[in-house]
C-alpha cells in the first residue's frame, strides 16, 4: 500500500453527490495528476459527513481542514495551495452564522465538537466499499468475538445489561427481543433488519446504510449467533439506491471473506443475509407488515399475538431490529455494556442519531448522547433558527410523534421524557418550525401523508384520518365550526385505541399534540377565521402598518401581483385586489410593517379602497 | 479469495495502520516540507517526493508527512520541520533528496538530530 501524506475524504452521502461530489472527485483526481501528486494524495468517498446543508463538502487529513460548499472551480486552487504548498484555502472554510467567524478544523466547529460518535464512529472516515477500512477500524473483531468466544446466553446477557432499546421509534429493549426469539426451539429462526426508514426529513438510516454498510451487517451477525438464526434480511426501501447498491457490496466482500456464509471464522456458525427492496410503503416499517411484505404479498400488519418472536417471518421465530440498533451492537461486544451505559440516561442509555431539518441553520445528521435537553440540540449544535426568525415548536418523530412548544424545550431527549411532552424519540427526524408556521397546517400535512400511507385495513385508521383531514382542511379554509376541535380529539383517541398497528395508533399524534400546545391557533383559525402566521391564505388579510413603514420598497419588489405601491420614503399600500396572499411581502419586511389580519379585514379594506377611488375621480378628470 | 480467521482481521488493520494515522491522528512524528515558491523553487518537491519513499520504504506507519508555506528563510530553502512527539521541533535547510533520507533515518527513527543539517529548534504552527 502506497504512503499518502494527505486523505481527501470527500462525503459520497446522498445530499452531497446530489449537490456535486462524483463531479469534484473527477476533478480532484484530474488535478492531481496533472500536478504529479497521485502517489502522495489520496481521494477517498466516504459515507455522509453529516453536514449536508453545506454540501458538497470534503476534510482534509491530517490535518483536519474542512472545505464546504467546494465547487469543481475551486478544485485547482485546493490542489495548488493547499497540497501543492500547504496553504489551505480560507474561503471554504466553515462560517460560524452567529459570530460571523470562519473555523478551518472540522473538530472545532460546534455542529461537529459537541457530538458523540458511536452508531455514526465510521462517518467520513473509511471509504464505504472497502471492508479493509472496516477492519482497519476495529470492524469485525466483535463478529469474531461473539462467535468464537461467546455464547449466545453470554451475547444476551451483555446486550440487556447494556440498556440498549430499539432505535427505530418504540424503543424496545433489544437484549429482550433476542432472548425471547432465543429461547424458542424451531429448526429455522430468522433475524431482519428494517432499512425502511420513511419519516419524513429522516436519514438515519440511509447514511448509516450507505456510509458504513458492513456494521450493519456485522450487527446482524451477532444477532444471528445469539438467537440461533441462519439466514437473515435487511428490508430498504427501493428509493434508496445507494444504500441497496452499497450494502451489496459489503454483502459480497463478506461473503468473498468468508465472514457470511457457512463456518464463519472456522466454527459451526453458519449465516447468511439478504437485501429484500421494499416498494417505500410507509406501513411496510411496521414489522409485522415488514414481514408480510418479505414473504411477497401485500404489505399490511397482523394481529398480535402470536409475537414475531415466536411466529413472524414464514411463521417462524423472527426478530426484527432497526438499523442504527445493529450499529450499536458490535461497540457493545466489544467495549462492554459499562461503556456503553457511560452515556444517556438509566432507562435511555447511549447515543442517539438524529437528521435536523426545517428552520435550523444547520441542517444535517448528528450523533448525541441521550438525555441532552432539546435546546442544546437546537441551538449549540443546530446552529439556531436562522434568519433572525423566532422558534416556533420541534417536529420529533415524524407523522407519528409531536410537535414540542419552546417552553418544553429543555426536556432531555430520553425514550421517557419525550414521550410525556406527546411526541416520541421515533427514529431521530428533527423538524424545527419558526413562527411562520401554522401548526394547524402542519398538522395537516402530517395527516395527508398518514392518511396516504394507511394500508386500508383497519376502518378506523382507513376511515378516520380521512374524516379528520377534511376537517383540518375545513378548519383551514374557513369552514370550521365551534365544537371541531373537541370532535378532531374524541376522533383521535378512538383511532388510537382500535387501530390494529402502530401506523393507526400514533397517526393522531401530530394533531393532538398541536391542539394541545397550540390550541389557541385552532380556535382563531375557527372562531374569527383568522391565520395568524398567513399560511392559510383564505384566513387572512395582508396590510401595510402606515405608521411603521418606512418606505424601503422591499416589499413591492418582492410582491408577484405588484400590489404594492408607494413612493420612495413614504408609507406604502397595499392594494387588496390584486393581493393573491402569498406572504412574500411579510416575510422580507425587515420593520414588521407588513401585518396579517383576519378574513373579514379583506372586504372592509376593499371598501376603504374603493371610496377612496371614487374620491379621486373627478381629479383625474379634470388632469385629462 | 481466503476465508478470513480472527488473526487475519488484526493483520488487516496492521496493514492500514499508516492510511488511519493520518486520518485519526496520533502520529508518533510529523515531518514538514516548506513548500512556499520559494521551496519549490530550491527543491522542495524533490525533498518532498524523496521523504514519502523513504517513509513508505522503512515502513514507518506513524510517521506523516505534511505541507506547509514558506517558512521565512528562504535563502535556507529548501527546508523541512521535523515534530516528534513531545520533543521540541527541529528546523533544516538547505536540504535535498540524500539529505532528508539521512533525517529520516537518524532523526525520526533513531531520535537523535543531525546537527550539520539543523537551522533551529522551533516552529511556526499552521492550523
Amino acid at each position: 500500500m502506497k504512503t499518502h501524506r494527505i486523505s481527501v475524504m470527500l462525503c459520497g452521502g446522498t445530499g452531497c453527490i446530489a449537490s456535486g461530489s462524483m463531479k469534484l472527485r473527477d476533478a480532484m483526481v484530474e488535478e492531481i495528476n496533472k500536478r504529479g501528486l497521485q502517489d502522495e494524495v489520496s481521494v477517498v468517498l466516504t459515507g455522509c459527513n453529516g453536514f449536508c446543508a453545506q454540501g458538497p463538502v470534503m476534510t482534509i487529513y491530517p490535518e483536519d481542514i474542512f472545505y464546504q460548499k467546494v465547487a469543481v472551480s475551486d478544485i485547482p486552487l485546493i490542489v495548488e495551495e493547499h497540497f501543492m504548498k500547504g496553504r489551505p484555502v480560507e474561503k471554504l472554510f466553515y462560517k460560524e452564522p452567529a459570530k460571523k467567524q470562519t473555523i478551518p478544523l472540522m473538530r472545532e466547529i460546534p455542529f461537529f465538537s459537541l457530538q458523540v460518535l458511536r452508531a455514526l464512529r465510521n462517518k467520513g472516515m473509511i471509504d464505504a466499499e472497502k471492508i479493509e477500512e472496516y477492519i482497519a477500524r476495529d470492524g469485525y473483531q466483535a463478529a469474531a468475538k461473539a462467535i468464537t468466544r461467546m455464547t449466545p446466553e453470554e451475547i444476551i446477557d451483555v446486550m440487556t445489561k447494556s440498556g440498549l432499546r430499539g432505535r427505530g421509534g418504540a424503543g424496545f429493549p433489544t437484549g429482550r427481543k433476542w432472548e425471547e426469539s432465543y429461547r424458542v426451539q424451531d429448526d429455522q429462526k430468522y433475524i431482519l433488519c428494517n432499512g425502511d426508514e420513511g419519516d419524513p426529513g429522516a436519514f438515519m438510516d440511509r447514511s448509516i446504510m450507505e456510509g458504513d454498510p458492513h456494521v450493519v451487517l456485522e450487527g446482524m451477525i451477532i444477532g444471528a449467533k445469539a438467537i440461533g438464526a441462519t439466514k437473515g434480511y435487511i428490508y430498504v426501501r427501493a428509493e434508496y439506491p445507494l444504500a441497496v447498491h452499497r450494502l451489496q457490496v459489503a454483502i459480497n466482500q463478506a461473503r468473498e471473506r468468508g465472514l457470511l456464509g457457512n463456518n464463519i471464522f472456522g466454527t459451526d456458525f453458519c449465516f447468511d443475509i439478504e437485501i429484500y427492496q421494499g416498494a417505500g410503503a410507509f406501513v411496510c416499517g411496521e414489522s409485522t407488515a415488514l414481514m408480510t411484505s418479505i414473504e411477497g404479498k401485500r404489505g399490511m400488519p397482523r394481529t398480535r399475538p402470536p409475537q414475531s418472536a415466536h411466529k413472524g417471518l414464514w411463521q417462524k421465530p423472527t426478530v426484527l431490529n432497526n438499523v442504527e440498533t445493529y450499529a450499536n451492537v458490535p461497540l457493545i461486544i466489544l467495549n462492554g455494556p459499562d461503556w456503553f451505559r457511560n452515556l444517556g440516561t438509566e432507562k435511555s442509555t447511549g447515543t442517539k442519531v438524529f437528521a435536523l431539518s426545517g428552520a435550523i441553520n444547520n441542517i444535517g445528521l448528528i450523533e448525541v448522547p441521550m438525555g441532552i435537553p432539546l435546546r442544546q440540540i437546537i441551538y449549540d449544535i443546530g446552529g439556531g433558527v436562522p434568519k433572525g426568525r423566532k422558534f416556533k415548536a420541534v417536529q420529533l418523530g415524524g407523522p407519528s410523534g409531536g410537535c414540542i412548544p419552546e417552553a418544553l424545550l429543555d426536556t432531555p431527549v430520553t425514550f421517557e421524557d419525550i414521550e410525556k411532552t406527546g411526541a416520541i424519540v421515533g427514529s431521530g427526524g428533527l423538524v424545527v418550525m419558526n413562527d411562520l408556521n401554522c401548526m394547524v397546517s402542519v398538522a395537516k400535512f402530517f395527516l395527508e401523508f398518514t392518511a396516504d400511507e394507511s394500508c386500508g385495513k383497519c376502518t378506523p385508521c382507513r376511515v378516520g384520518t380521512t374524516v379528520m383531514l377534511d376537517k383540518l382542511i375545513d378548519i383551514t379554509e374557513g369552514r370550521g365550526k365551534p365544537g371541531d376541535i373537541e370532535l378532531i380529539q374524541s376522533l383521535s383517541y378512538d383511532i388510537i385505541n382500535t387501530s390494529l398497528c402502530g401506523l393507526g395508533q400514533s397517526a393522531p399524534n401530530p394533531v393532538l399534540t398541536t391542539i394541545q400546545y397550540f390550541r389557541d391557533e385552532y380556535e382563531s383559525h375557527i372562531n374569527e377565521k383568522w391565520c395568524k402566521t398567513g399560511v392559510c391564505r383564505d384566513l387572512c388579510t395582508f396590510y401595510i402598518d402606515e405608521q411603521k413603514c418606512i418606505g424601503c420598497g422591499a416589499c413591492a419588489r418582492a410582491c408577484p401581483q405588484k400590489a404594492i405601491t408607494g413612493e420612495k420614503k413614504k408609507p406604502h399600500k397595499l392594494d387588496q385586489k390584486l393581493c393573491i396572499q402569498c406572504r412574500a411581502c411579510y416575510e422580507t419586511c425587515k420593520f414588521d410593517s407588513v401585518k396579517i389580519g383576519p378574513r373579514s379585514m379583506r372586504e372592509e379594506l376593499m371598501m376603504e379602497e374603493e371610496k377612496e377611488l371614487a374620491s379621486e375621480e373627478p381629479q383625474t378628470v379634470e388632469t385629462v | 479469495m481466503p476465508k478470513l480467521n480472527v488473526e487475519d482481521l488484526i493483520k488487516i488493520k496492521e496493514s492500514y495502520k499508516a492510511v488511519f494515522t493520518l486520518r485519526e491522528g496520533g502520529y508518533r512524528a510529523k515531518i514538514t516540507v516548506h513548500m512556499g515558491t520559494c521551496g519549490i523553487a530550491a527543491g522542495a518537491r524533490t525533498v518532498m517526493e524523496a521523504l514519502i519513499d523513504e517513509i513508505h520504504k522503512q515502513g514507518a506507519s506513524d510517521v506523516i508527512a505534511s505541507a506547509s508555506g514558506c517558512a521565512g528563510l528562504c535563502s535556507k530553502e529548501p527546508m523541512a520541520t521535523v515534530e516528534i512527539v513531545g520533543e521540541a521541533p527541529v528546523k533544516y535547510g538547505q536540504l535535498d533528496a540524500e539529505k532528508i533520507k539521512k533525517i529520516f533515518k537518524e532523526h525520526v527513527l533513531n531520535g537523535s538530530p543531525v546537527q550539520e543539517y539543523a537551522l533551529a529548534a522551533g516552529c511556526e504552527s499552521s492550523y
